[in-house]
């Protein structure tokens, strides 16, 4: 499907790819970006420094690479995906092993012009090696236990690495993310089916060990617990991000406070504005309706790239896009939810609305893949 | 490399599937992720909206300024001044110790403020300004200000303070306030949140306690805006409290400064009463206090100073002080008597010196007697015998409700601290408090004022303007609350006979004026100032049969505690009486000696409202009266409360 020529009956060559990229999908992407460089303007205070500044440069950069990488073709990309997941592993290797000979508790590798995360780039090379695996895999193979085992190691070695640093939020979207892709590429159900019942499973026993002698979790980590459920229990410790985050989204009403008007911001009572509770900035200054329009937005990149997979008959690409899409909705879901109180708080952003340099290019690099797999998809 | 190709259409067919369902989810959670924003933002928002108000806004109290006091002729005896204070900001300051270092170069810096002002700016919020120095002088902020730049985070501060700038001489009636105790907001239910602002002042004693009502006014509001940490980013709004309202008192400002000088340094207390309303004109206690070390906070060497000293300072002695009225009470058992109808003005007694009661000899305080004494010479001479025969016919009873009707026994309504009531003993009294039977003793003591009988010099003042005037006269002390002065009802009559009140009246003025009255050394020669009045002189000790053998009397011999003290109240002039004055010396002597000087003198400047003409005194007096009319013109204070040199 192109959206402007429907007569090419083959891929498209030369620079006459840009004119077959996903164009909607660019649009919606760009869209979310400036509400986060409003956003980002707002809670300086009115001020394109210390944050919307740099946002905006990282974000004209990454559409750059976005473009470069939708140029090459789809199966280049396929052909590294391998040696990309394995190159990010060894990146996460290399942040534990440099952290841990003396740097300090450092999760990423300096650039000189941006700090790159690998656990960012993690979300990405996974999904890659894991549509190559199941491009690769003829599929009556493919729900045989054997060949199962081998994306779930796939999945739980990065998990792992990324769970020392430790960044739960992360390893939690590395899991999902990847049973995801599993899902989608024909696994039996069974299997999801049984890990899900092992974890209802062991989430009871995790409560009803609570104050007996097997004891699973630590007490403080109960507690922590306990603050998610009850955040009005500990309104000044724990509970404190969660409370004001709710006060923030609750006084916004139907149409908000007027832009730059949050006194829940403005004032320091939110934690992390301008990263992970930037969404609550949003929802305090444009209401219920700003933050159903950005949800909107949200919803929308995800119908695009599903329809874009769906027309793309190649499994690789397919799995690729559907996967990417996952990535990105269990990011926003993940954020909103916790920012409403419907998750407990883990670190994650809300995407290319938060500040923050690694998760917004390693996304756009991501989109990048979306648009090379669309634009080089068989005809 | 491998170019896509069309894939297999079994696969591709669940993976469409799948992929809808998954996207499906997906949706499915979003529009979860819409409706928590709807409950949170729609049906939830006016919850979440105050709760973000409360977050925010910080409602700050602005102290009202408190009503001021004066004098009935507008003179001020309590005001507000700025009052001046050092305050640190820490974040401002950097290296606190070494500003403070800095600081107390220039300025005295208390030892004890400076260590609560440390902890205190530990606590607190570094923006938060801690006060380091407070009642600082003029002097001391110019100093400081001189210097800002070399002391950042160093700001002097404005706020209001009391002043009494007459110092001593109101002390008893004004009062003082200081800052709120622990103890002051544990005795209020449901505190005014004035109350709980740092160094806030309340009246503490006297009209500034009584009347706090009045003169607190309430708090203005100013609403601001903190953030997160308490930091005040601006100010939303302010509601101006209402000050507090201004009250003048009856007294006049000229008069009880006069009094307190007159009084000086002796253990006295003196009241002038206006005796055609009621209105009190000076009520004084001597030695006196400066009450503004109160409002500053006093040092405790001072307060060990004030409560140590045996003349008592800080007692109101002459509404919190009670003594035996002594002869000052004959007037009572007189008239109660003649209403009675028991004697008449010309019927005479037999006065050997002496009554025997029960087998007990009561002498009178001349020892060779008076002979044939009528009720005139009785009062004028203060013949105890006669008193003694009119109390044994009409008995403590009706002796004890003539003394009612003359205010004596009860407490009077006056907005000051710890107001005594006396006593006015009873039988029910005695046989209550004491357990015994009265006896006709009893009755014989209590008619010249000995015995039970006690009394504040106001009640004295009352008693002595109502028998002036013949009106049941109310003391008062307030005369207007915010220049509204509060309606007042005629002064109902006490329903005694005229002709009664008039004999008693003239044995009062004989006492004065006649050449064998007690008071006659303290005579006025001017006739239409001429006093009429009556000594006392009350005993504080028993006097033994040993002592009384050994004739050791001469309260010369005695040490200051043992000796009598000295009374005298008095009314004038004769006709058309304007004021009752009351003075008591405690251990002073003899009334005659101690007591009518001083109640001499100041009824002539209260009549005069200023300095008497000389030629008001008669001769012999007049040398010594000049010479103590320009000492006491020197300890003055002028309507500031200026004093000459003379005072230490």
């Amino acid at each position: 499907m192109s959206y402007l020529e429907y007569s090419v009956k083959s891929v498209p060559s030369g620079p006459r790819k840009v004119l077959f990229l996903n164009w909607p999908l660019i649009l919606l992407l760009s869209a979310i970006a400036g509400v986060g460089f409003m956003m980002l303007y707002s809670v300086a205070g009115g001020s394109f420094s210390p944050w919307a500044e740099p946002q905006i440069k990282r974000f004209a950069l990454g559409l750059g690479l976005m473009l470069i990488v939708a140029m090459i073709p789809i199966w280049f990309w396929r052909s590294v995906s391998g040696g990309a997941y394995l190159g990010t592993i060894l990146l996460l290797v290399l942040v534990e092993v440099m952290g841990s000979v003396g740097m300090g508790a450092q999760r990423w590798i300096d650039l000189g012009f941006m700090r790159l995360q690998p656990s960012e780039l993690m979300k990405i090379t996974l999904v890659m090696a894991l549509a190559a695996y199941y491009d690769w895999l003829p599929p009556a193979k493919i729900s045989r236990p054997l060949w199962v085992a081998l994306p779930v190691l796939a999945i739980l070695l990065p998990t792992a690495l990324v769970l020392r640093q430790p960044d739960l939020g992360t390893s939690l979207l590395l899991i999902i993310g990847g049973a995801m892709v599993m899902f989608m590429a024909g696994v039996h159900w069974g299997y999801f089916a049984t890990v899900s019942a092992m974890g209802v499973g062991l989430v009871t026993a995790v409560f009803q060990s609570r104050g007996t002698g097997w004891q699973l979790l630590k007490d403080y980590q109960y507690r922590r617990i306990d603050t998610f459920l009850d955040p009005a229990s500990d309104p000044l410790g724990a509970g404190y991000h969660i409370t004001q985050s709710k006060i923030a989204l609750g006084s916004g009403g139907w149409t908000g406070r007027g832009f730059m008007q949050g006194t829940q911001s403005r004032l320091n009572f939110l934690p992390e504005k301008h990263t992970d509770f930037i969404f609550t900035t949003l929802a305090e200054e444009f209401g219920f309706l700003g933050g159903i329009s950005l949800l909107g937005l949200y919803a929308l990149i995800i119908v695009f790239c599903i329809t874009a997979a769906l027309v793309n008959r190649d499994r690789f690409s397919s799995l690729l896009i559907l996967g990417i899409a996952a990535t990105f909705f269990l990011f926003f879901a993940v954020n909103m939810s916790m920012v409403m109180g419907l998750a407990p708080v883990v670190g994650v952003p809300l995407p290319l609305v938060s500040y923050g340099g690694s998760a917004m290019l390693v996304l756009l690099v991501a989109f990048g893949l979306v648009q090379s797999a669309h634009v080089h998809r068989p005809r | 490399m491998r170019r896509p190709k069309v894939d297999n259409p079994e696969f591709q067919g669940r993976l469409s599937r799948r992929a809808l369902l998954l996207g499906g989810a997906q949706l499915g959670f979003m529009g979860l992720l819409g409706l928590r924003m709807r409950q949170l933002q729609v049906e939830q928002s006016d919850q979440y909206r105050l709760l973000a108000e409360e977050n925010r806004i910080n409602i700050r109290l602005l102290p009202p300024a408190r009503g001021e006091i004066f004098d009935r002729n507008g003179v001020s005896l309590a005001r507000n001044q700025p009052s001046y204070r050092i305050n640190i900001v820490r974040e401002d300051a950097g290296d606190v110790d070494a500003v403070i270092a800095k600081l107390s170069e220039l300025i005295e810096l208390d030892e004890e403020d400076l260590n609560r002002a440390m902890a205190e700016m530990k606590r607190s919020a570094p923006f938060l300004p801690v006060t380091v120095a407070d009642h600082v002088t003029w002097d001391q902020v110019s100093r400081v200000a001189v210097n800002a730049p070399a002391l950042p985070g160093v700001t002097p501060d404005v706020g209001l303070s009391r002043q009494y700038p007459l110092d001593g001489d109101f002390a008893h009636v004004v009062g003082y306030v200081g800052p709120v105790s622990d103890y002051d907001l544990s005795k209020i239910e449901n505190p005014d949140p004035l109350l709980r602002i740092p160094r806030f002042q309340i009246g503490k004693v006297g009209v500034e306690a009584k009347h706090e009502a009045e003169l607190r006014g309430s708090a203005g509001t100013k609403r601001v805006e903190v953030n997160a940490v308490g930091r005040v980013m601006r100010e939303l709004d302010r509601q101006e409290g209402q000050q507090g309202e201004d009250l003048q008192l009856t007294i006049d400002q000229k008069l009880q400064s006069y009094v307190q000088a007159r009084l000086g340094e002796e253990s006295a207390a003196a009241v002038v009463m206006d005796c055609r309303n009621g209105d009190l004109l000076a009520v004084n206690s001597a030695p006196t206090f400066d009450p503004n070390h109160f409002v500053t906070g006093i040092s405790v060497a001072n307060y060990q100073a004030l409560t140590e000293n045996n003349h008592r300072p800080l007692a109101a002695k002459s509404v919190q002080g009670t003594y035996p009225p002594g002869s000052t009470f004959k007037m009572i058992t007189a008239l109660a008597a003649l209403e009675e109808g028991l004697v008449s003005s010309e019927d005479t007694v037999w006065c050997p010196g002496y009554l025997e009661v029960s087998d007990r000899k009561f002498h009178c305080w001349k020892r060779a007697g008076h002979g044939h004494v009528d009720l005139n010479q009785a009062l004028r001479e203060s013949c105890d015998v006669y008193f003694y025969e009119l109390a044994l016919e009409l008995g403590i009873d009706r002796i004890s409700a003539m003394a009612t009707r003359l205010g004596l026994g009860l407490r009077h309504d006056l907005p000051l601290s710890g107001m005594a009531s006396g006593l006015n003993p009873t039988r029910d009294w005695k046989a209550r408090v004491r357990g015994q039977n009265w006896v006709p003793g009893d009755t014989v003591n209590a008619s010249i004022g000995q015995g039970f009988v006690l009394a504040s010099p106001l009640q004295l003042a009352v008693m002595t303007s109502r028998l002036a005037s013949g009106l049941a006269l109310e003391p008062h002390l307030i005369k207007s609350v915010n220049g509204v002065e509060p309606p007042r009802a005629e002064v109902p009559s006490l329903g005694l006979n005229e002709n009664n009140l008039r004999h008693i009246r003239r044995g009062m003025f004989a006492v004065s004026n006649h050449r064998r009255g007690t008071g006659y050394g303290s005579r006025v020669i001017e006739d239409a100032y001429r006093l009429a009045g009556k000594t006392g002189t009350s005993q504080v000790r028993n006097i033994t049969a040993a002592e009384r053998a050994a004739g050791v009397t001469k309260n010369e011999d005695l040490p200051w505690e043992r000796r009598d003290h000295a009374l005298f109240v008095n009314f004038a002039p004769i006709e058309d009486p304007k004021i009752a004055v009351a003075v008591v010396v405690e251990h002073g002597g003899g009334g005659s000696t101690a007591a009518a000087p001083i109640a001499r003198d100041i009824t002539l400047q209260a009549l005069f409202d200023g300095d008497p003409p000389i030629a008001a005194y008669p001769a012999k007096d007049r040398r010594k009266i000049e010479e103590q009319q320009d000492r006491l013109r020197a300890l003055m204070p002028d309507r500031d409360g200026n004093r000459g040199d003379a005072r230490t």
